[in-house]
């Protein structure tokens, strides 16, 4: 369905004295999504996953520069084919609740949200979608001020599905929600992918996003560090590839809390080997000269010279 | 890269350049306008009967009027008239704007509630009504429209004043400097004053072209200058009654010479607030 | 909530009247224009001292102030604003009878310019940084220098003197009794009195919607927009003019002032019989209770755009409407 071969952004900006200022922002990223499969993207803050998604919808700021190949249902994604299909073929969940437009009631922003994916307008089923998501119909009637932040959510995912795009990018769609409104839209989410959809879950809640994940895609200082399906996320972390993978996993409170010590380079300033080394345990001579290549492994790939 | 940074400082520095370049380019305007005004023969406002209503032409490049009075001579001496009348108003305006401003932000309590509360109170009347009012008062002529102008201008300009000053007593600087024990006169002088006075400057010339407006706006209206007076308004509404006879240049020229002068004292504020870059607003 | 406002405001109302009124009261008492005097005019050497002494006697102009304010001030309270002699009719009808008139050509203003500068700003805000918002801006700093006055001068000599499409003055046709006026008429008569004073307005209007629109574009939820499939036309008809008309609608409001004082200016110039025209020739003409009248009669109308301005919100913004005990 979809897939990005080295996908670098990078931003020109002034800096104070007013010199141009180029910084890279993701670096060959790669990725790929099947019908019916879930994905998660996992890394930490910061670490481009916004980024991605908006480059792949064609949303990124006027001094973003895009480089790489994304491909979506067989044919390369130029800026032109993105205006003709965002909304439609694609549809996004944005992480900030602040996207609902403030003054305008729940109900039109899913209809208008229709209407732009094809639907005609008096096809648009507001109640029926609402109903979908646990949500009482009067929800229609709201603004997104009087809603909660897990209604919130659910009307996110609401106008992301209310049309028939076939990829979802749900962009940290259960940040900030309890465990039960949480894995709640997350079963949702596996059921749209089940119909057939491809959903991209973009998340630094690794543990969570298991649950549904088939494959889970790690991101550190704006690349991908592994590809690796979900099952390999078990035990002490065996079947993962990368030092980085394996230090996430192992993060987790239910593996033992073992933080990964250092913290994520900057971006302007990342190290001119392997992203990772200056974290790693492992680190060769090689691995700081050199940027890993991409590597292919049983269940995805990993960008690591001694996986 | 290189290449990329070096015509990006060839911008800025032309940016500078053109603001300097237009603020010289103003003050020689109206430099060349004051002379003009000074050296300009007064035979011009003498009446010709014989050269009435001539449409421009080389010898008169504005025309003249009814009574054959050259317009480009009157024009020149209104426009004098203007500036001089604007530049009283708009320093005792600014003058005020910047006491009670500072007044109100540094005394607070119930200074700055009388202040405010006057401040209000000349917001709630429209201005062109308060000036006939004050004319009035003044029983009409020159006195009327300085006296006008320049006690209505000030309110916008104060409250921006009050708020800049209040915000600046609250910055770190200036609380550390109390707490060191620096007296308040010193604080004054110290840390506001270079604060205030390009404020002082820059409100000054952003208020001119209300003023000279307004001057305009009362004397056309017949509660400004005495009709004997070679004013901008003065001619526009003399030429008002001659509007039926096509003698358009009466009408046309006085008043785009007028937003002319306006046009450019507000180029002329907006660079010079770019180059001392105070945050001001709009009097 | 609402109910407090409205106190609030009607206190604020009756301080600022009350000052206004010692003010201007003042102001037309230190006046060295002979009332007497500006009433007679030329037939002034033909009355006799005596004659003279007998109105002033009758005006009360040789009391103290203080009196003659305390005076005026109660014959106010119960709605009698004197005598204006230029119209030689109570203050009241004049003022409630030129205010009729004006009231069509301030309101076609206020509407033209309200709309015209927002679409303007909405088109400059859109499409900023090109040509076209350019264009936009100069003209709007243009106008918000050019003296309303001459503008309307310009317009008369375009489209009434040459063009012959425009009447060259008054609010209705000459020599046809007000009753038999038709509709067609007075917006024939209002045109370009009403285009010359929406002038003042429009700059300010188009700069303002421009810059907060441009604002709103930058937010999440018209980037979200987009990504459902919007243009940025589809986004601003949709999410922005929502997010951005109330503020506009408020400054058109505050903006009373401006329209009351450009009246008198463009009533001038089109010898439109409105209020306007009657503060000038009250103001010329001494007609010291018509002044008066009028000073406080505009600082009703400014007061009353300012108080809309501030309850618009309150009454229209679901934020702050819901967040209100009924
Ligand atoms: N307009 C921009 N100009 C310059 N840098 C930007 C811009 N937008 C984002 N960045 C940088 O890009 C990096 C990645 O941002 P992104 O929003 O993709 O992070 P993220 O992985 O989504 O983090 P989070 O989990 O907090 O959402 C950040 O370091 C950010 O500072
Ligand atoms: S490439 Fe080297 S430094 Fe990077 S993760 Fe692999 S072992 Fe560590
Ligand atoms: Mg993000």
């Amino acid at each position: 369905m979809l897939s990005v071969h080295q996908l670098s952004v990078r931003f020109t900006s002034y800096e104070t004295g007013l010199k141009k200022k180029e910084t890279l922002v993701t670096s060959d990223l790669e990725l790929a999504v099947e019908k019916g499969q879930v994905v998660a993207v996992a890394g930490s803050s910061g670490s481009g996953k916004s980024l991605l998604a908006h480059a792949i919808l064609g949303i990124l700021p006027g001094n973003a520069r895009v480089s790489g190949e994304i491909m979506f249902k067989g044919t390369p994604v130029t800026p032109k084919r993105q205006i003709k299909i965002r909304g439609k073929e694609m549809a996004l969940i944005p992480q900030s609740i602040g996207c609902l437009d403030p003054l305008m009631r729940i109900g039109k922003q899913i209809t208008r949200a229709g209407i732009l994916s094809g639907i005609e307008k008096n096809k648009v089923r507001v109640t029926n979608i609402l109903r979908r998501y646990g949500l009482p119909d009067h929800t229609a009637n709201m603004f997104p001020f009087q809603l909660s932040g897990g209604m919130a959510r659910r009307v996110l995912l609401a106008t992301a599905t209310v049309g028939k795009a076939d990829l979802i990018i749900a962009d940290e769609p259960i940040h900030g929600l309890h465990e039960e409104v949480a894995s709640d839209i997350l079963s949702h989410l596996r059921e749209l992918a089940d119909q057939g959809k491809a959903i991209l879950l973009i998340t630094h809640d690794l543990s969570r996003s298991l649950l549904i994940a088939d494959k889970v895609v790690v991101f550190y200082a704006g690349t991908t560090v592994e590809e690796a399906s979900a099952t390999a996320f078990s035990g002490e972390g065996k079947n993962l590839h990368h030092p980085y993978s394996r230090a996430l996993w192992q993060a987790l409170p239910q593996n033992g809390f073992f933080p990964v010590s250092g913290t994520q380079p900057v971006l302007d300033h990342l190290p001119e080997g392997c992203v990772f080394a200056p974290r790693c345990d492992k680190t060769k001579f090689i691995c700081k000269i050199k940027r890993p290549p991409v590597m292919p492994t049983d269940g995805g790939f990993v960008r690591c010279f001694h996986a | 890269m290189k290449t990329v940074i070096v015509t990006y400082k060839t911008i800025l520095r032309n940016k500078r350049l053109t603001t300097i370049l237009s603020i010289i380019l103003c003050i020689l305007v109206f430099a060349g306008l004051s002379i003009a005004g000074f050296t300009i023969s007064e035979k011009g406002l003498r009446t010709d009967l014989e050269e009435r209503n001539l449409s421009p032409d080389a010898c008169h490049i504005f025309g003249t009027d009814w009574l054959g009075r050259d317009m480009l001579t009157r024009i020149v001496k209104g426009l004098n008239l203007s500036l001089k009348i604007g530049l009283i108003a708009a320093g005792i305006s600014t003058m005020i704007a910047v006491m009670l401003g500072l007044c109100s932000a540094l005394f607070g309590g119930m200074v700055d509630f009388v202040i405010i509360w006057m401040i209000d109170l000349f917001m709630s009347l429209p201005h062109l009504v308060f000036l006939v009012l004050i004319s009035f008062a003044a029983g009409g002529g020159a006195k009327g429209v300085v006296i006008g102008v320049a006690v209505t201008h000030w309110p916008a300009l104060a409250r921006v004043i009050r708020a800049e000053v209040l915000q600046l007593m609250n910055t770190e600087y200036i609380q550390i400097a109390s707490k060191l024990g620096q007296s308040n006169t010193g604080i004054m002088t110290h840390h506001l004053l270079p604060h205030i006075v390009p404020q002082f400057l820059v409100g000054m010339i952003l208020l001119f072209p209300h003023a000279i407006l307004h001057e305009a706006g009362l004397s056309f209206i017949g509660m400004g200058l005495s009709p004997h007076t070679p004013a901008i308004g003065i001619i526009l509404s003399e030429s008002m009654r001659h509007l039926s006879t096509g003698y358009w240049w009466l009408a046309v020229i006085p008043g785009a010479c007028l937003l002319f002068m306006v046009k450019l004292f507000d180029i002329l504020g907006e660079n010079i607030r770019d180059w001392v870059n105070p945050k001001i607003l709009r009097g | 909530m609402i109910r407090q406002l409205l106190v609030k405001k009607v206190t604020h109302l009756a301080s600022i009247v009350l000052s206004i009124s010692v003010i201007s009261f003042m102001l037309v008492s230190v006046s060295p224009i002979d009332p007497v005097r500006a009433y007679i005019g030329a037939d002034m050497l033909a009355i006799s001292r005596a004659q003279k002494e007998k109105i002033e006697e009758r005006w009360g102009i040789n009391e103290p102030m203080h009196v003659r304010y305390v005076k005026w001030f109660t014959e106010l309270l119960h709605g009698n604003l004197g005598h204006s002699f230029i119209f030689n009719q109570k203050v009241t009808k004049v003022i409630s009878t030129r205010f009729a008139t004006s009231l069509w050509l301030m309101a076609a203003a206020w509407v033209i310019s309200g709309m015209l500068g927002f679409v303007m700003g909405i088109v400059s805000g859109v499409m900023h940084g090109t040509f076209v918002d350019k264009l936009i801006r100069f003209y709007a700093y243009m106008l918000a220098s050019t003296p309303t006055f001459w503008m309307g001068m310009l317009l008369l000599i375009c489209f009434s003197m040459w063009l012959g499409w425009t009447p060259i003055c008054c609010a209705t046709p000459p020599g046809i009794l007000l009753e038999n006026v038709t509709f067609g008429q007075r917006i024939y008569h209002l045109i370009l009195p009403a285009a010359t004073l929406s002038i003042i307005g429009i700059a300010n209007i188009t700069l303002h919607t421009r810059q907060k629109l441009i604002d709103v574009l930058q937010s999440d939820f018209i980037l979200f927009a987009i990504s459902q499939g919007e243009t940025i036309w589809g986004a601003t008809r949709h999410h922005g003019i929502r997010n951005i008309i109330l503020p506009a609608i408020t400054i058109q409001f505050a903006s009373f002032s401006e329209l009351f004082g450009g009246s008198l200016l463009a009533e001038t110039v089109f010898a439109y019989p409105g209020l306007g025209q009657a503060t000038v020739l009250a103001g010329l003409k001494s007609d010291v209770p018509l002044l008066l009248g009028i000073v406080l009669f505009s600082v009703f109308f400014v007061f009353t755009g300012n108080t809309i301005a501030d309850l618009i919100y309150t009454l229209v913004d679901p934020r702050i409407k819901a967040g209100a005990p009924k």
